[in-house]
């Protein structure tokens, strides 16, 4: 090689790149999985990597060998020598049916672990989530209506009992993925699908959508709160209740102003006239720790910049500029900061 | 071998003929006329190669400079560079432009102009509708990119899910400017992929058993049957969601009774084959490089060709693999698991046969071959994390992340662009008459490979911790901002390789060292005829003896007496064992072609409006081709 230059370059920046994740610290989430199934894959993840860097190693040390092994230039390309040539044909062969072998092994694996993965779940927590354009609609069912909850973009599950999802889409096609509990299904309008896992530690776990579905995908995040079984109870009392009333004078003008706004036509607030269905549950609005599916934390100061521009922090999104006056926005605030 | 027998009274034969006079009344029969008349009539396959190429290659900057702009806004956390409406204009845009406007045509553009060549045939089969299918991509690839510059762009992914495409969801005209762009370009590949395979099976020179076609050749074969099987559901499913959009048919929306996966279904029949469109004529320049290189035919020849065939039969059992975590059922969905594990077998079988090529041979390091190390280095980290991403557990973690990001960039620029680049160095000699310079070849390979693996391969952990494709930000807290960073930067470098590259060939046209027919002593019949060929490719047509013609007649090659030398004439050849079979015209140069794709585009562009453009503009295109066909009285009609 002429250029020295160019293949000292190549050199440092292979080391670069190889070394440049190390530095980064800790595991990716989905190879540090929270739950059985999520470790049923992280385990394959592992597997397949392994044996396909050991195969990749090989076939390069393979490349080496071939390009820079000592030979003789042959005086004519047509002149080949025939038997190094069935050599070479038999280490190709042997190579094949190992390619196949190994393709077999893989298949295999692969099965073993989707039936893990897929198994049927017994006793296990069923959640309605319905994807919306860009939140998340999130129903603990029950076969009596006053044991069913409402809330949205915030789903608490209890540590050690299977929780399966059930999951469809309001409008285009959506994806759950929290890597950490567990791989991705899709939320497709017309079908439902589902998923299931056991969180084995308590803890907050952060997803997103992962199908692409319109203009603020980026801005569709899903939290899981796993708990223990006591603390799942509580909330889940504490989820049942109706909405708290205002307490102070500025509250309840703020809620006159959540009634006579266009915010009960999109919001419900169980236990008062707000009942609309286009947007989140905001009856327990308060409880939660995020805003507009992950979009702020959730805080005063938030909320407030939520309510007076949604169209600059998420653009797009269904949630319109209501111009509210300063006075108003403060009651706003009042009252639904006070909806834990 | 001569025609002296069969040859009739049709003008004037070769037999007799000095070389030069030869040479001389040959280009003239041939040669595209001069001026823009000439450029506008011409069906000389090299022109219409040429300007494919170049073309395809614009698309390819464009595209570039897309991606450099959306690796800008990704570069740092919560970046408010770009607005979400821009960021999902320029991801549709790049996988869009990237996908049908430069990988599939540039990699029949390479078909059109080397094809006819390495059979040694004087033009390529259907030269007008050859000259038809370019026009028809370049209309198609200027409405989509000028809708773009009128805000009028598609943002909803280079594969367009339904339901999203909907006018409910898009009511923009953007996705109709999509769909049409995929009808363009699809009529222009299967356009060329009609003569490709005639081409091949039909103009190969006399003596070019089915066994001594170059693997190059082979490939584009076999690639030409697979877009005339998979182009059709794309075109079929664009053309649903158009009507769904014009018409209101509910093909794809479920709440009237339609669909939404049956979109996915139809896209990915097409969409996994496309992959192999792509890649298999990229392995075709591969096979034709490292044996060029190593200085031995290819190890397994046959091997090869048998990958070749099984590829292109099995990719099209692999589309599913795309849908895992679409809820389809789990057994069908292991079949799948299966299917696309299998594929890694014959894509081994030419792996190993490379390497034993360069194994048994004697390696020269020119900057095409690097650009083939750099592809085996790349692809096979593409292809080994394909086979991660066929098993359906392991892909509920990756689907729709960064990791599948990364993966197929391995496969698409390390599978295809490496070869394509490595091509570009390895044909341009062929192409202009003048050498591309080695050092900066050298350096572009270096920069390139850099950049892309920094680029990347970063992009596999950002996938594995929790990154979905797609999203136009992230939050400070993800922790993605360092390799995203990263990223970025190889973008840059990345960029500054191509950039390197088209210096190279500016710099190289003007002052390159004059290009000898055959620079690289290559074994194939392209290098049996002057850089650049003449108009009528070769002044008399091979006989072909050897898998490795050049190689093994090393003094002259025989050749076929007897052909017209002041009318276009080829000889035909029967499928298998190439016996010249007849002698048959070439059609003249027409502005006919021109016309009817100015229709075509004409009446695509109107349907995107009304339903009824379907109607006129079939018409009109209707006129324009009796125009086309219409018996002129030429003697090329007359036999």
């Amino acid at each position: 090689m002429r250029s020295r230059g160019a293949w000292g370059v190549i050199r440092a920046a292979v080391a670069g790149v190889l070394t440049a994740p190390l530095a980064a610290c800790g595991l990716p989430a989905a190879l540090a999985p929270q739950t059985p199934q999520g470790e049923a894959v992280a385990g394959l993840i592992w597997g397949f990597t392994a044996l396909c860097t050991l195969i990749w190693v090989l076939v390069l040390a393979g490349l080496a060998v071939a390009l820079w092994r000592r030979r003789l230039a042959p005086a004519d390309p047509l002149a080949l020598d025939m038997p190094a040539e069935r050599r070479m044909g038999t280490v190709v062969a042997v190579l094949i049916a190992l390619t196949g072998l190994i393709v077999i092994a893989l298949t295999v694996l692969s099965f073993a672990a989707q039936r893990e993965l897929f198994g049927p779940a017994r006793d296990a927590l069923t959640i309605d989530i319905v994807g919306h354009q860009w939140w998340w609609q999130v129903v603990y069912n029950s076969t009596d209506p006053s044991q069913t909850i409402s809330t949205a973009n915030e789903i608490h599950i209890p540590v050690g009992r299977p929780v399966t999802l059930k999951l469809t889409s309001a409008d285009v096609i959506h994806s759950f993925w929290v890597p950490s509990l567990m791989g991705k299904a899709d939320l497709i309008p017309g079908r439902h699908n589902e998923l299931t896992f056991t969180a084995r530690k308590a803890g907050i776990y952060d997803g997103s959508c992962a199908e692409f579905c319109g203009l603020q995908h980026a801005h569709m995040g899903i939290r899981v709160v796993a708990e223990t079984a006591s603390d799942f109870a509580a909330w889940r009392q504490a989820q049942l209740q109706p909405a708290a009333a205002p307490a102070t004078p500025s509250a309840q003008q703020g809620q006159a102003v959540f009634q006579g706004s266009a915010c009960a036509f999109c919001h419900t607030v169980s236990g008062t006239s707000a009942g609309g269905q286009a947007g989140p549950d905001l009856t327990h609005l308060a409880s939660r720790s995020t805003l507009a599916a992950g979009t702020l934390p959730f805080g005063r100061g938030q909320l407030a910049a939520w309510i007076s521009d949604p169209q600059g922090i998420k653009t797009g999104a269904q949630m319109p500029d209501l111009h509210l006056a300063p006075e108003q926005l403060n009651a706003l605030l009042d009252y639904l900061m006070g909806l834990k | 071998m001569s025609f002296s027998d069969i040859a009739g009274n049709r003008g004037e034969r070769d037999h007799d003929l000095p070389e030069h006079e030869l040479r001389e009344r040959l280009t003239r029969t041939w040669a595209t006329k001069a001026g823009i008349w000439g450029a506008l009539t011409t069906v000389d396959h090299k022109v219409i190669g040429r300007r494919y190429i170049i073309t395809a290659f614009v698309f390819l900057f464009l595209a570039g400079v897309l991606a450099i702009i959306m690796r800008a806004q990704l570069a740092r956390p919560d970046n408010r560079l770009l607005t979400p409406e821009l960021y999902n204009q320029l991801f549709t845009m790049h996988g869009t432009t990237m996908m049908f406007l430069f990988a599939v045509p540039v990699m029949e553009a390479f078909a059109v102009y080397l094809v006819p060549l390495m059979v040694g045939t004087r033009n390529i089969a259907f030269p007008r509708l050859n000259a038809f299918s370019y026009y028809v991509y370049l209309l198609g690839g200027i409405m989509i990119w000028v809708a773009f510059a009128l805000n009028l762009a598609p943002d909803v992914g280079w594969f367009a899910y339904a339901p999203l495409t909907e006018t409910t969801y898009s009511p923009s005209k953007g996705v109709d400017f999509w769909a049409q762009m995929i009808t363009f370009t699809e009529v222009a590949a299967l356009a060329v992929s009609a003569e490709i395979i005639v081409t091949v099976f039909k103009q190969r020179a006399p003596g070019m058993t089915l066994d001594r076609i170059p693997l190059f050749v082979w490939a584009q074969l076999v690639t030409a049957f697979m877009v005339i099987f998979a182009m059709p559901a794309v075109m079929v499913s664009s053309s649903m969601l158009i009507m769904d959009r014009l018409i209101g048919t509910h093909f794809f929306t479920p709440e009237q009774g339609g669909d939404a996966l049956l979109w996915q279904h139809l896209f990915w029949f097409f969409g996994h084959p496309e992959v192999y469109i792509i890649f298999m004529p990229a392995t075709g320049m591969v096979s034709e490089i490292v044996t060029t290189f190593s200085r031995r035919p290819a190890f397994g020849y046959m091997l090869l060709v048998l990958a070749l065939l099984s590829i292109g039969f099995l990719s099209f059992g692999l589309w599913v693999h795309h849908m895992f975590v679409t809820g389809l059922p789990q057994l069908g969905a292991s079949f799948f698991t299966a299917s696309s594990m299998l594929i890694a077998v014959p894509n081994g079988i030419q792996i190993f046969c490379w390497i034993a090529t360069l194994w048994g041979g004697k390696p020269e390091f020119k900057t095409p071959l690097l650009y083939i190390i750099g592809f085996v280095i790349v692809f096979v980290v593409g292809g080994l994390t394909g086979v991660m991403v066929a098993s359906v557990p392991l892909d509920t973690q990756v689907h729709d992340s960064y990791f599948v990001v990364a993966h197929f960039h391995y496969v698409l620029i390390g599978g295809a662009v490496f070869p394509l680049l490595g091509a570009t160095y390895y044909w341009f000699p062929k192409f202009s008459g003048r050498m591309l310079s080695e050092r900066l070849g050298q350096w572009q390979f270096a920069l390139t490979f850099i950049g892309f693996n920094l680029t990347f391969f970063p992009m596999h952990i950002l996938g594995l911790a929790g990154m979905p494709r797609r999203i136009y930000t992230y939050p400070g807290a993800s922790g993605w901002g360092g390799l995203n960073m990263l990223a970025s930067i190889g973008a840059l470098l990345l960029f500054a390789g191509f950039a390197l590259l088209l210096w190279n060939i500016i710099s190289s046209l003007r002052h390159g060292r004059p290009a000898p027919d055959n620079p690289w002593d290559a074994p194939t019949l392209e290098w049996a005829t002057s850089s650049p060929p003449p108009p009528h490719n070769f002044d008399r047509i091979p006989v072909v003896e050897s898998r490795y013609p050049l190689w093994a007649a090393r003094d002259a090659l025989p050749v076929v007496s007897g052909l017209a030398v002041d009318t276009r004439e080829l000889v035909l050849s029967t499928v298998t064992e190439a016996h010249p079979d007849v002698l048959d015209t070439s059609p003249l140069d027409t502005i006919w072609p021109l016309l009817a794709a100015i229709a075509t585009g004409i009446g695509f562009v109107a349907s995107i409006f009304t339903p009824w453009a379907v109607l006129w503009g079939a018409a009109l295109v209707g006129i324009f081709l009796i125009g086309w066909f219409w018996p002129k009285g030429t003697p090329e009609d007359e036999i």
